[in-house]
């Protein structure tokens, strides 16, 4: 189990965290670029010494700013699989895999290096230099030499980021078997809601060097603490003012004009939110088709198609997003331009603290 | 794009002036020196002892220098401290100085009277007019070099592969060793190449502070200038000696050098 606890200064923000991940359970750190993730990731490493705080691993103190403890990155037994991999480019793909296996004979060395290596698939790059390697085999070979000298605890610091579109969901599946299969304790930085809901167990947002909610993705979807949590995690938001309504609804009338539903309760300035994959895009004038309680007139303005989903952003008072099938597309003839209803239900319909 | 045939015409007798300015000089001294009095010359033993002297005193001078400029290079490279650019311009003042004061400087330095010089003579040792007076002449005026190479070298290198190193288990001093050194190699040896044929050619301060004592402080360059006057023949063959040892480590660094650019290139 991996405990830190750590207040320190990083440029302009001040980073504030405590966390804890079970052994074999993977904690997905997420949030905007400037956050601090990265920080929290080379304090537990040693790499960079918090004014204050306290890391420990299975019992073990790595660092306790109160009781003077620092051990030294080479020390603490983690293994950290850098943004750009930082693969050594003098040594090829086995030696650098091999890296950390210096009181292995040099046989036993080479031979755990080629059993890691072949377990990514790469027992064919054994010989390669990095600069020869794609990007998605660098990651692997980046990954492998993380977990040679079997860590503790493994840090992620963005592993997908610096891979294309492509390659990267391939990568991604690799990666959470390794998560799965590796039983340490796993800490992955990411900036991409969607990546970290897959590869993390539980997720926890960070903004401003604060963590703003942790839970399970499905919970944080369901219920985000907050509006920038919501927007972050991919969901629509919408400013207004909130107040009771009929039926123990709460009627919210938005900013720049027209007013929705929803079943929370709230009084006064919130954001609602609402996924775009709740919103059910209707043509205009077709009153009453659905029982979605809220309906916003809206003009397509793009049309985005990502595997099989199609994603359309719509021009109403507040922008919104939507995502629909191909099949509505072309039975509502949806391009840009073209004026349409956008709905959802009350139920749908998130009410956060402003 | 394309510029106008004047200026194209003007930017390439500029070349040529350059060119014929800068090799008709080189190439004199092979076309007055015959291959037979080039060997012949080689067969002097004042000018063998020359050959000699100069190469243990410029491999001596290049062992110091890279044993503590490479660390020393390092601490200046990753280390933030105030002062740092005055320190840094101090290290590279004698890239400026002329030979003749660095040999001044070196005298009023270690020399009999010297501000540490007699402290040395307490404890015995002696540099002025001798052997190791010309290797410490020698790491004066070419330490810089390497220096300025190697420091630039170490910046270059992705203080995340220093970390990740660390992260791996290996200390700092086994991390500069196993990752820092060979990260940097191309800019290390490129500056210790360009630090050896600045000593090798190494004139003034080493008589200022040496003299030329055959067999003990008088180098290469220095026994071409006591031949030239009243053996001109025997000045040009050892001249042409020193040119093709200099153009070599000139093309050694250039070899080394490009590699490091392809090998960046290519990743």
């Amino acid at each position: 189990m991996l405990h830190a606890d750590v207040r320190t200064r990083v440029g302009r923000i001040e980073l504030d965290v405590e966390l804890d991940v079970g052994r074999g359970r993977c904690l997905a750190l997420a949030g905007p670029s400037g956050a601090g993730k990265s920080t929290v990731l080379r304090i537990i490493a040693g790499i960079v010494r918090p004014e204050r705080g306290r890391v420990s691993c299975d019992g073990q103190v790595w660092l306790d700013t109160a009781a003077g403890v620092n051990l030294a990155p080479e020390r603490r037994s983690c293994g950290y699989v850098f943004q750009d991999y930082a693969l050594f480019a003098h040594l090829n793909a086995w030696q650098n895999v091999a890296y950390s296996l210096r009181s292995l004979p040099r046989h036993e060395r080479r031979r755990r290096a080629e059993e890691l290596l072949a377990r990514f698939g790469l027992a064919h790059l054994c010989e390669a230099r990095p600069a020869t390697l794609s990007g998605g085999e660098r990651q692997r070979v980046a990954v492998a030499r993380a977990l040679a000298r079997r860590p503790s605890v493994l840090l992620l610091d963005e592993p997908l980021s610096a891979l294309d579109a492509r390659t990267r969901a391939s990568a991604q599946r690799e990666l959470a078997t390794v998560l799965r299969e590796t039983g340490v304790p796993a800490l992955l930085v990411t900036h991409d809601f969607a990546e970290a809901a897959t590869l993390g167990d539980e997720v926890a947002v960070i903004d401003d060097g604060q963590l703003l909610q942790r839970g399970i993705p499905a919970e944080l979807a369901a219920t985000p603490a907050s509006a920038f949590v919501a927007d972050f995690i991919g969901a629509v938001v919408l400013r207004g003012f909130a107040r009771a309504g009929a039926e123990g609804m709460t009627v919210v009338e938005l900013e720049g004009g027209g007013s929705i539903a929803s079943t929370d309760a709230a009084a006064g300035p919130v954001a609602a939110s609402v996924f775009p994959w709740d919103i059910v895009i209707e043509p205009p004038g077709a009153d009453g088709v659905s029982s979605a309680r809220n309906r916003l007139p809206a003009q397509v303005q793009t049309v985005t198609t990502i595997g099989g989903r199609v994603r359309l952003g719509l021009g109403a008072a507040q922008p919104l997003v939507a995502e629909v099938t191909e099949a509505a597309v072309s039975e509502l003839g949806l391009a840009p331009g073209v004026p349409v209803v956008a709905t959802w239900k009350a139920a749908a319909t998130r009410l956060l603290a402003g | 794009m394309s510029s106008s045939p004047p200026f194209r015409v003007a930017v390439t007798l500029a070349l040529a002036a350059a060119l014929v300015f800068l090799t008709v000089p080189v190439l004199a001294i092979f076309v007055d020196t015959s291959p037979s009095q080039l060997l012949s010359s080689l067969g002097d033993p004042a000018a063998r002892d020359a050959l000699r002297l100069s190469v243990v005193t410029t491999v001596s001078a290049l062992v110091i220098i890279v044993a503590v400029g490479t660390p020393a290079a390092y601490a200046l490279a990753s280390r933030d401290f105030r002062g740092k650019s005055v320190v840094t311009t101090l290290i590279e003042l004698p890239l400026v100085l002329p030979p003749a004061v660095a040999g001044i400087a070196l005298l009023a330095a270690l020399g009999p009277r010297g501000v540490l010089g007699s402290a040395l003579e307490d404890l015995g040792i002696s540099l002025v007019l001798q052997t190791a007076g010309v290797v410490v002449a020698l790491v004066f005026v070419s330490a810089p070099f390497y220096l300025r190479q190697a420091q630039a070298a170490f910046a270059a290198v992705d203080p995340a592969v220093v970390h990740a190193s660390r992260t791996l288990g290996v200390g700092e001093a086994a991390t500069f060793a196993r990752v820092l050194i060979p990260s940097a190699r191309s800019g290390l040896v490129a500056g210790a190449a360009l630090a050896w044929a600045r000593a090798l050619g190494e004139f003034g301060a080493t008589l200022m502070f040496a003299g030329s004592f055959r067999g003990i402080t008088q180098t290469v360059p220095l026994a071409i200038y006591d031949r030239f006057s009243e053996d001109f023949p025997a000045a040009l063959a050892l001249s042409a000696v020193l040119v093709c040892v200099s153009a070599a480590l000139l093309l050694s660094v250039k070899l080394v050098t490009d590699r490091g650019v392809v090998g960046l290139a290519a990743r």
